[in-house]
């Protein structure tokens, strides 16, 4: 087969994807001695970590000395609806505040305590105050952070390069290829061991706060190599996305707002959450207050715009203007309202997926030999339902254990002993190049734009089995009508290629999330069965669900969940 | 619906032209929505750069009716509409294609800025009044229009001898940080350049942060320079010193 000729980087670790997780992780194997590759599909620096507004939540006990690492621990897995790999959720409470000390020993500059330490502010679900913050900037300081640590740190970063296929040699991942988006030529990643940090999948729905970027690829390369993804039918829907106007719908717009004091109100004047959660109010879980602003639309009492009012004005303008500067001037100058004298519009937003590809606890590393994953992409640390604040935090634990897991993983691997199948690169090749030539095929933009409304109007807040039903048998028909795209111009640059490429990938994670929400006959966290409207908890408690490719279908198991062990159960004993 | 024009460069380093577009125009709506307009509905392969589409990230810098913005953050209600809106990428670094420039150039200055460096084992205890002025820095969301529109960079493309606003507010940042221990001011003199500027305050007019980076930064450090390099006294002090 004619092939493109392709350059060629070899390291010992490759990570792809330069957020959060991805840097800390590169970081730490290039720390253990590992040669890196760090490759990301924009700039450095302009990962979708930089979003993150509120805080990082570790149990520090800086201005609540009642906190600590087991009621940090406790709060996630109630928040998950104990559907968690408790594991996860006792390493991540157990090292988040170590590794929170370190940020600001590279450079983090947090908004401090009276006393000189770093300042914690409250959080839904979140028993004590713990999510150490910048203002509403906070995904921004822990990305530079990373970056200025990063750069100096002997990794090699191949930024604005897309990778698009793992390759193995029998059941270990060899390398990963893909190509530059300023030339459009491909390149060839060997490395021994492969580390996903792609972030999560919000662009399969039309209302998202996720950038262009979150097109689910490390859910799909991961897939397609072979490698288990869990808990699918957890999409986390942020409760507060502004709603208007048009052009900012989904705009995410900081739980810190509540955290700070903020008050949902519906269109009659009414503080709902009462009816909800009356005893955590604004600051209950995100998937309660998403389904009670959904709820009081849906019933008529929503705001001009459909959502519901969010008010922090009685804070005082200087108290907003300090600690929500972000949110102060998005709402000034997106939508002329000064959130210092009323209230915002808000509604529900998607943001964030628990599931994603199941990994080992202590190291990240996946099904497949030699392939890792952390943070969003990775499954099982957040349950049915993630806390605020507790995804920085996941993406520095979580990325630093992956980085040591790779280093330590290609210790062991002789570099002579990777195989990289030619056959499969052309074959790859010829496919992601097909569109170029292909003649009367669908346009890559109008075929997302479909299956955006397919997800958003079946697979949203609520779910029932007619509608879920009739929404998988509409996915499979577009994903089987969209075989053949076409685009224009060369492969310079050309953001419709790259969307041509994006589509197998949203189309996975789309089908993936379909099928995982049709099959969980119950109610927990972030999936709402209206069928099902309570959580079962004789037989779905207990299970993941696991999709894995089986031939050309995908297969969909349940698995029991990890068994906890007996000192930890009896951390949950004392609440009961 | 109402209706706008944009007047979007298409092309390359070596060549291009303009190419008029229609769009549609609803309430709220900015450049970067109508550029993505162009996208999905004329030319699927429109080159922009963008990522958050909420003034968080800094990738959509282009020159909107010949003036640096995010493009993101530009409501189309704020442009005149009698006449086309003309959209050219940012003039200072290459054109790769279309609104895409290639900034690699800054990335590698970051890297020759020793990085922060507090002292072994010390407590992070910092208070806020002493962390805040390196704070105003960190809000830097890495735009580079300030690099862009810094006339020593623009018009005069000295890359080789000055490191541009947004490095001087990293230099400003470390330097200012509590508790770091790192003397930068041989690096600010010479090839960061801090003497180049001359203060026309350019680059704090763009910040889409509003970062005083003349004010608060650039005249800090050119202080700095002055009283460590040019003050008499000192000079006859270290002189004495190395003797």
């Amino acid at each position: 087969m004619k092939m493109d000729k392709y350059e060629t980087h070899e390291h010992d670790v490759i990570v792809i994807g330069a957020g959060g997780a991805g840097l800390r992780a590169a970081i730490e194997a290039s720390a253990q001695g590992a040669t890196v590759g760090l490759v990301c599909k924009s700039l450095l620096g302009k990962a979708h970590t930089v979003m993150a507004e509120g805080g990082i939540a570790a149990a520090m006990a800086n201005v609540a000395p009642e906190d600590n690492w087991e009621t940090h621990f406790k709060d996630t897995m109630y928040g998950g609806k104990m559907l968690n790999n408790w594991r996860m959720a006792e390493i991540h409470a157990k090292e988040s505040p170590d590794r929170i000390r370190e940020l600001e020993r590279w450079g983090a500059l947090f908004d401090r305590t009276k006393e000189g330490k770093i300042n914690q502010r409250a959080f839904g679900g979140h028993t004590w105050k713990r999510l150490c913050h910048v203002g509403d900037r906070t995904g921004l300081e822990l990305i530079r952070t990373l970056q200025d640590k990063g750069i100096h740190s002997g990794i090699d970063v191949y930024m604005e390069c897309i990778i698009t296929d793992l390759l193995k040699d029998g059941d270990k991942v060899v390398g990963a290829f893909g190509y530059w988006r300023d030339t459009g030529k491909f390149v060839l990643f060997k490395g021994k061991a492969i580390i996903l940090a792609t972030g999560g999948i919000g662009k399969i729905y039309q209302v998202t706060s996720n950038s262009w970027e979150y097109t689910g690829d490390g859910h799909a390369l991961a897939y397609r190599a072979g490698a288990e993804l869990i808990d699918m039918e957890f999409i986390q829907f942020h409760p507060t996305g502004m709603v208007w106007p048009p052009s900012v719908i989904g705009i995410l717009v900081t739980e810190a707002v509540r955290g700070e004091g903020g008050i949902l109100t519906n269109s009659k004047g009414e503080r709902f959450m009462e009816k909800y959660d009356p005893e955590r109010m604004e600051l209950s879980t995100r998937d309660v207050v998403a389904r009670a602003i959904y709820t009081e639309v849906k019933e008529g009492r929503g705001t001009p715009h459909g959502g519901a009012y969010l008010d922090i004005s009685h804070r005082g303008a200087e108290h907003i203007i300090k600690k929500l500067p972000s949110m102060y001037h998005q709402f000034m100058e997106f939508a002329d309202i000064d959130i210092t004298k009323g209230p915002m519009e808000v509604g529900p937003t998607t943001h964030y997926v628990m599931g994603g590809v199941r990994v080992n606890a202590e190291t990240g590393e996946s099904t497949v030999g030699g392939l890792f994953a952390a943070g969003e992409v990775s499954g099982g640390m957040h349950g049915a339902n993630r806390l605020g604040g507790n995804s920085l935090s996941d993406l520095l634990v979580f990325g630093r254990r992956a980085g040591l897991g790779a280093a330590e993983y290609a210790n062991q691997i002789d570099s002579n002993t990777l195989n990289i199948n030619n056959q499969q690169i052309a074959e790859h090749e010829k496919e992601i190049l097909a569109p170029f030539s292909n003649s009367n095929g669908k346009n890559p933009y109008t075929v997302h734009q479909k299956l955006q409304v397919i997800m958003q109007n079946y697979f949203g807040v609520f779910r029932i089995e007619d509608k879920l039903k009739q929404g998988l048998k509409e996915l499979e028909a577009l994903i089987n009508d969209s075989k053949v795209l076409s685009i224009e111009g060369s492969r310079i640059f050309n953001p419709g290629w790259n969307l041509s490429i994006d589509l197998n990938s949203l189309f996975i994670v789309s089908e993936a999330a379909a099928r995982c929400a049709l099959q969980r006959e119950e109610s927990r966290g972030a999936h709402s069965r209206v069928d099902y409207p309570e959580s079962d908890n004789k037989k779905w408690n207990t299970v993941n669900s696991v999709i894995s490719q089986d031939g050309d279908s995908m297969k969909l198991v349940f698995s029991p969940l990890p068994e906890m062990p007996d000192e930890i159960k009896s951390l949950f004993s004392e609440d009961q | 619906m109402a209706e706008a024009v944009l007047r979007v460069f298409r092309g390359d380093s070596e060549k291009g032209e303009t190419k008029d577009y229609k769009v549609p125009v609803e309430e709220g709506m900015v450049v970067l929505d109508a550029l993505l307009y162009i996208q999905a509905n004329y030319d699927g392969d429109l080159a922009v750069r963008w990522n958050c589409k909420a003034a968080k990230c800094g990738s959509c810098s282009t020159e909107i009716n010949g003036i640096p913005k995010l493009s993101c953050k530009t409501r189309m209600d704020s442009l005149p509409r009698d006449e086309p809106i003309t959209v050219y990428p940012i003039k200072a670094f290459p054109v790769i294609k279309d609104l895409v420039t290639d900034v690699k150039w800054n990335y590698q200055k970051q890297k020759e800025i020793p990085p922060f460096t507090p002292p072994e084992d010390e407590e992070m205890i910092m208070y806020q009044d002493d962390v805040e002025r390196s704070q105003e820095f960190r809000k830097c969301i890495e735009c580079f229009l300030c690099q862009n529109v810094c006339h020593i960079l623009r018009d005069n493309n000295a890359k080789d001898s000055f490191f541009g606003p947004r490095y001087l507010i990293k230099i400003a940042e470390l330097d200012m940080h509590p508790l770091d221990t790192v003397d930068r001011s041989e690096l600010l003199r010479k090839e960061a350049g801090v003497g180049f500027c001359n203060i026309t305050k350019c680059c704090t007019e763009v910040c889409p942060e509003n970062i005083h980076i003349t004010d608060n930064a650039i005249i800090p450090l050119k202080e700095r320079v002055v009283d460590k390099y040019f003050d008499p006294i000192n000079w006859i002090l270290s002189k004495l010193k190395e003797d």
